[in-house]
């Protein structure tokens, strides 16, 4: 982030093959192509304009992996080097045993992880048609219980807030774990099964909710009007 | 891509505690949703929503010759398609065994209740008779597609009205209509199936529920004085007590009263 | 004398109402209907997704995959179920008509399933698919450098007319129905799906083609209001 001062305009929703802005200056970003000096949406979803850059924000459409990324799979498969993860991209992806948290031989792997399993993993790079993970972190790992819930990718962001304030405010409110893959998978924890019902249901509202105003209030709002006799307050 | 059983084992722990992933009880139905005349080409049409499964149904009928051994009656024919377009778990082909069992189901319940006056659909016997198709589609599946195919078969069967038939030609005039019903008796018939989650046992599952669930049994009932079962199938390779299945039935008695109600509502006010 | 009054009252010119919604599918990636007037089609879209066997995968980019089904009590005399040719052959010029809006190269191996519907037929089966599944793609957020939107041009007798029925296209006399199904690209205004049916003479083929671009003009404009205003109730 520069010092520069951004100049948000106000979002508009733009569907394929439509001119977001004419200009010479623009500059395409993501999801946009430039055409003479007109910036072209190349998907469907909101644009924003900061600065010179014209980008589409998608709010549909497959969750595309990054290097980085903390995913939530599932074990489709099992390789005589690995797992084959399905992670809901457009790709499946590799979990090699020479990224599990420590040393393993060969013939153990289907005891640590069997097909059907859930893993919280990280994305450690991409190939042309693979994705590559690792548990070679804190916090990675097999999970076990809990509740899981799918949301579209591109309503993560929404969904954690900034600076993780969406969901820290659901954790607290609801008494849950809450873990937040990238790609849309979500793992819900609770000490019963109304809390966990709750979290999921304030999650499917802010993600029905996400391309609103002061989502934030009216997130604060439904959980008010929805207590469970669980609740301390 | 589509991950299915991400759940299964948090399916059968909130079972345990008679609670299910979307908030219902074991034996709670989600909201059903009726409504008619959604394809005028067809002698009659339903589309039934059961939560988010659809289902369309359309009757078309047909003039034909009757079969020997039964030369004074029309005849049903029931088909679902699952349609790719209703979910990734269909593909293009010849009809699953899913499809060809459900249907059956359906038209078992249909044909051996009573619900269809097949004598009535006799023009002359031996030679003419109506043959009445039914065609159930999906549009899209999120479980119980049995009972949710059963209630739009019926619906489509109940708002469905005979077509023009030219008597010197023997034939029927498509897209004519009279305001005639078909000849159907008071017996309407309603499946509820009983599906098996580990060892608990609920109804109206979402596809998420039904992912897991590994034994079933359908009871296709019609009332009257008492309720009465017309037909039944146990599918899936699970296996059930007689405790159970008395427990299923207790169930099903009050499942039926309070949805035949509702949905005998819902159908005579399309009707009207 | 020649065809003057439209069997419906129309004007030349004049589609059908249209009525058009979004996500009517939940399960799917994306999900649309599309009618015109009587005819009513419903596309839903999966993907992109890993396309097997791997062997039909294009390495160089993501291919799209389009089925064209109609239900057995969409037309009046019961359609036995199952594809036959002809939905086979609509099928794959659905295809031709929808894949130069997309941009599916990096996406390589993979494939968008497009499923086409017909609820209800009253002509025009085919454009109101295309229509559909355009908006279906964008809901699903496919990637694609623009629109496509499809009309069925009409001669009837010797007129030109806007979105044939299925009367209009049984039409005997003079020069009888011809049908002219076409589809044009949003932006770059260049056609993607062309067929005729029926005869028409060379000099009146442009009339024709420029009749089904007004008309898609319009199209395009709703299938573009109805994806925006999908996202503005929340």
């Amino acid at each position: 982030m520069t010092e520069e001062k951004e100049e948000i305009v106000k979002r508009k929703v733009v569907v394929p093959g439509e001119v977001i802005i004419k200009g010479e200056d623009y500059l395409p970003g993501d999801w946009t192509t430039k055409e003479g000096d007109s910036i072209i949406a190349n998907k469907f979803g909101l644009a924003e304009e900061s600065g010179r850059l014209v980008k589409v924000i998608p709010l549909s459409g497959g969750y595309i992996p990054r290097r980085g990324n903390i995913v939530i799979g599932q074990v489709k498969d099992i390789t005589f080097n690995g797992w084959i993860v399905d992670i809901d991209a457009h790709y499946q992806a590799f979990l090699s045993l020479n990224e599990f948290p420590r040393f393993i031989s060969k013939n153990d792997l289907a005891e640590h992880y069997t097909i059907g399993d859930l893993l919280i993993a990280q994305v450690l790079g991409i190939k042309r048609t693979a994705v590559d993970l690792t548990l070679k972190s804190r916090g990675l790992g097999k999970i076990e219980k809990g509740l899981i819930i799918r949301v579209n990718s591109n309503k993560v962001p929404r969904v954690i807030g900034k600076g993780g304030s969406m969901v820290n405010l659901i954790k607290t409110e609801t008494n849950c774990e809450i873990s937040i893959g990238q790609n849309g998978i979500i793992w819900i924890k609770g000490e019963n099964v109304e809390d966990e019902l709750k979290a999921k249901k304030v999650i499917l509202f802010v993600t029905e909710k996400s391309a609103s105003e002061g989502l934030t209030e009216k997130v604060e709002k439904f959980l008010k009007e929805n207590k469970t006799s669980g609740d301390k307050n | 891509m589509y991950i299915t059983n991400l759940n299964k084992k948090e399916i059968e722990e909130y079972l345990k505690k008679g609670k299910r992933l979307d908030g219902r009880k074991p034996f709670e139905f989600r909201e059903i949703v009726i409504e008619g005349g959604v394809s005028k080409n067809a002698e009659g049409s339903a589309r039934v929503k059961v939560g988010e499964t659809e289902v369309i149904a359309g009757v078309k009928m047909e003039v034909a010759e009757p079969y020997p051994d039964h030369q004074d009656e029309g005849t049903l024919m029931t088909a679902i398609e699952l349609l790719p377009l209703a979910s990734s778990r269909f593909e293009y082909g010849p009809p699953r065994i899913e499809a060809i069992e459900t249907a059956r189901v359906i038209d078992r319940g249909i044909r051996e209740s009573g619900f269809l006056e097949f004598k009535k659909l006799c023009i002359k016997e031996g030679e003419k008779v109506f043959n009445i198709f039914v065609d159930l589609v999906v549009i899209n599946d999120d479980g119980n597609l049995l009972d949710a195919g059963n209630i739009a078969a019926v619906a489509a069967l109940k708002l469905a009205k005979m077509p023009v038939y030219d008597e010197e030609k023997g034939r029927i005039k498509y897209g004519e209509f009279t305001k005639k019903e078909l000849p159907l008796s008071d017996k309407i018939p309603l499946s509820t199936t009983f599906y098996k989650v580990g060892e608990k046992i609920l109804v109206d599952p979402t596809r998420e529920e039904q992912e897991p669930s590994d034994g079933r049994i359908t009871f296709t009932v019609t009332g009257g004085k008492e309720p009465v079962i017309n037909a039944m199938q146990k599918g899936e390779e699970q296996t059930f007590s007689a405790e159970e299945i008395e427990e299923m039935v207790k169930e099903l008695e009050k499942i039926f009263k309070e949805q035949s109600a509702k949905i005998s509502k819902q159908i005579d006010k399309l009707g009207k | 004398m020649g065809y003057t009054k439209r069997s419906d009252g129309r004007k030349m010119d004049e589609m059908r109402k249209i009525e058009v919604k979004v996500g009517v599918v939940p399960n799917a990636d994306g999900s649309a209907l599309f009618a015109f007037g009587d005819t009513i089609a419903i596309a839903s879209v999966f993907g992109p997704r890993p396309l097997y066997p791997q062997h039909s995968q294009d390495p160089s980019k993501g291919i799209i995959r389009c089925n064209y089904t109609m239900l057995p009590f969409s037309v009046t005399e019961r359609a036995r179920p199952g594809p036959n040719r002809r939905s086979q052959e609509i099928g794959k010029i659905t295809e031709w008509a929808l894949t130069p809006c997309v941009d599916l190269k990096d996406y390589p191996g993979t494939v968008v399933d497009v499923h086409v519907v017909i609820l209800q037929a009253n002509a025009s089966t085919r454009c109101a698919g295309i229509n559909a599944a355009a908006i279906a793609m964008a809901h699903a957020g496919v990637p694609m450098k623009e629109m496509v939107s499809a009309i069925s041009i009409g001669k009837i007798d010797d007129k030109i007319v806007t979105d044939i029925t299925k009367e209009e296209e049984d039409h005997k006399e003079g020069e009888g129905a011809t049908d002219i199904p076409m589809a044009f690209l949003s932006k770059s205004g260049r056609i993607s799906l062309l067929q005729l049916d029926g005869m028409i003479q060379t000099r009146r083929l442009k009339e024709a083609i420029e009749a089904g671009r007004k008309a898609c003009k319009e199209i395009y404009k709703i299938q573009e209001d109805v994806l925006k205003k999908s996202l503005k109730e929340k």
